[in-house]
């Protein structure tokens, strides 16, 4: 697949805490913007690859929005790793000749919706959940603040330095129109922000969102010929940890499938972590954010800490990481957000742009499964 | 033990882990192939593949891998139920399961510390098996 496709058009609704909108009402706003960037007719799109846990499905938005023949439809499991994968597997279908335009989204009312953060309602449990949910492991922060915990014990990674991938996403946040929390924070605020799951406190969790946001790809051939400079999907990869189902039931729960992940990722490429210019990383819990910078190469086993404090993830520091201030602070549209601003970033219109950025890594960590891809800009 | 939250649906894999736990017994199951024990309970065996296995009780002996203390109520249930502690424990077996451990300080709970089980039973007589710090032979447990 490598450089076969690109992305050509992005598109996005207004994130907030309360739509008052259906989510297909959101996804037909977020793909019909997406689908005007790259000045691509609705008709024209062949191809849906979609999160398996949207409400809105490809035939539902393909008859509301007037898509001709889909010769393509295929969907991402696992939530936030899907953000990646769909971009992944929208190129690889691409490559392989099996669809010319695809279309990739995620709509969900987070907030006033069902809420991810939050115990399902659901009466009785199966498959792994019977296994977590009677012993109180009833939302993600009980699940994923294991994780921050063998952090903590494995190589002395610290509440602070959770904070300061916190503070860092605020200030990104605070620079940008979009984003729903925008009220700079300090590292003092993230102390003493509310225990949620001990280690894990408020600060350290994403919020929960209304909104979408959608891609659209075509061939690297097309792809020339649209307003905005073409965005190459250079490689992607896919990861499952032995022991996957249930994440908290894997061998390690602090590295686990992400090096695995980077491997596959850096080698497809032909690009190693030194040619990143800016980093998306999913960010449902600040701990994942040092995971996935320790696992992607950008420092060693256990130093991921240290890397993220002294403003070295932050604009203007080393390695920038969610310029748009991530699922913690802009949005939380379960890692699409992130392939919107790494084609910014690419395009060079991001509100926070690193200076001449060329290559971006888009990756998540553990979360599930991981998943990353590498995209190159043609600025 | 956490009481109100929504129950286990046992179907043909799960349902002898849990008729053993009405039994005060923790049953895992161990591949009639390799020997090898699994969690969650399952059909295959995910070392070998090999289909048959036999339900073995658990020693009870485990060690803390991780913990949380959960400081708010994050399902109606819990309301009146927080803070409470919910890990993985490191079975004897060499499986880890995930279960409130209970009996100690949250802040006394360190990666490592040597747990045993017990059986704690509901209102509702619904049982669940938990875990609390070892405690000293011929204590009281």
């Amino acid at each position: 697949m490598s450089a076969a496709a690109a992305i050509v058009g992005i598109g996005q609704t207004e994130y907030s805490k309360d739509s008052g909108r259906t989510e297909l009402a959101l996804a037909c706003e977020a793909v019909g913007k997406a689908l005007a960037d790259a000045a691509i007719d609705a008709e024209e799109v062949d191809a849906v690859v979609r999160y398996d846990w949207d409400n809105v499905d490809e035939l539902t938005l393909a008859t509301h929005l007037g898509f001709g023949n889909l010769r393509w439809m295929s969907q991402v499991g696992d939530g936030g790793p899907a953000g990646n994968g769909v971009v992944m597997h929208a190129a690889a279908a691409i490559a392989a000749g099996l669809a010319e335009t695809v279309v990739c989204y995620r709509a969900l009312n987070g907030r006033t919706g069902a809420r991810i953060g939050h115990g399902s309602g659901a009466e009785a449990v199966a498959g792994a959940e019977a296994f977590q949910v009677p012993w109180g492991m009833v939302a993600p922060v009980t699940q994923f603040g294991q994780f921050a915990r063998r952090l903590m014990v494995e190589h002395g990674t610290t509440s602070e330095q959770f904070g300061a991938v916190a503070v860092a996403m605020r200030r990104h946040a605070a620079a940008n129109p979009a984003a729903v929390m925008r009220e700079p924070i300090t590292l003092e605020d993230h102390q003493s922000s509310r225990m949620i799951a001990d280690p894990l406190r408020l600060l350290d969790c994403c919020i929960e969102t209304d909104g979408a946001c959608a891609l659209v790809l075509t061939s690297a051939e097309r792809a020339k010929d649209r307003p905005k400079p073409p965005v190459t999907v250079r490689a992607g990869a896919q990861a499952s940890a032995r022991g996957g189902a249930g994440e908290v039931f894997r061998d390690q729960l602090d590295r686990s499938e992400a090096e695995v992940c980077a491997a596959d990722l850096y080698r497809r490429a032909g690009l190693g972590p030194g040619d990143v210019d800016v980093a998306l990383v999913y960010d449902h819990f600040t701990p994942f954010v040092i995971i996935a910078l320790e696992s992607f190469g950008f420092c060693g086993r256990g130093e991921g800490g240290a890397f993220v404090a002294g403003g070295r993830i932050e604009h203007g520091g080393e390695l920038p990481v969610n310029t748009h201030g991530g699922n913690l602070s802009e949005a939380y549209l379960q890692g699409l957000s992130h392939l919107l601003e790494a084609t910014r970033q690419l395009r060079g219109e991001a509100v926070l742009q690193v200076e001449g950025a060329r290559v971006a890594l888009s990756c998540t960590a553990s979360a599930g499964t991981s998943s990353a891809v590498l995209l190159e800009g043609n600025g | 033990m956490l009481t109100g939250l929504p129950r286990p649906r046992p179907d043909n894999d799960t349902e002898p882990f849990w008729r053993g736990c009405a039994e005060e017994r923790f049953l895992l199951q161990s591949c009639d192939d390799c020997g090898s024990f699994r969690w969650p309970p399952g059909p295959a065996c995910p070392r070998c593949g090999a289909a048959g296995a036999s339900w073995r009780e658990a020693s009870g002996a485990g060690t803390v891998y991780s913990w949380v203390t959960v400081a708010v109520p994050l399902h109606p249930a819990l309301a009146d139920q927080v803070p409470y502690v919910v890990g993985l424990v490191e079975l004897a077996e060499g499986v880890r399961v995930v279960a409130t451990i209970e009996g100690c300080a949250p802040a006394e709970i360190e990666a490592g510390m040597e747990v045993e089980l017990r059986f704690d039973t509901d209102a509702d007589g619904f049982r669940l098996p938990v875990f609390v710090p070892k405690q000293p032979k011929g204590g009281i447990s």
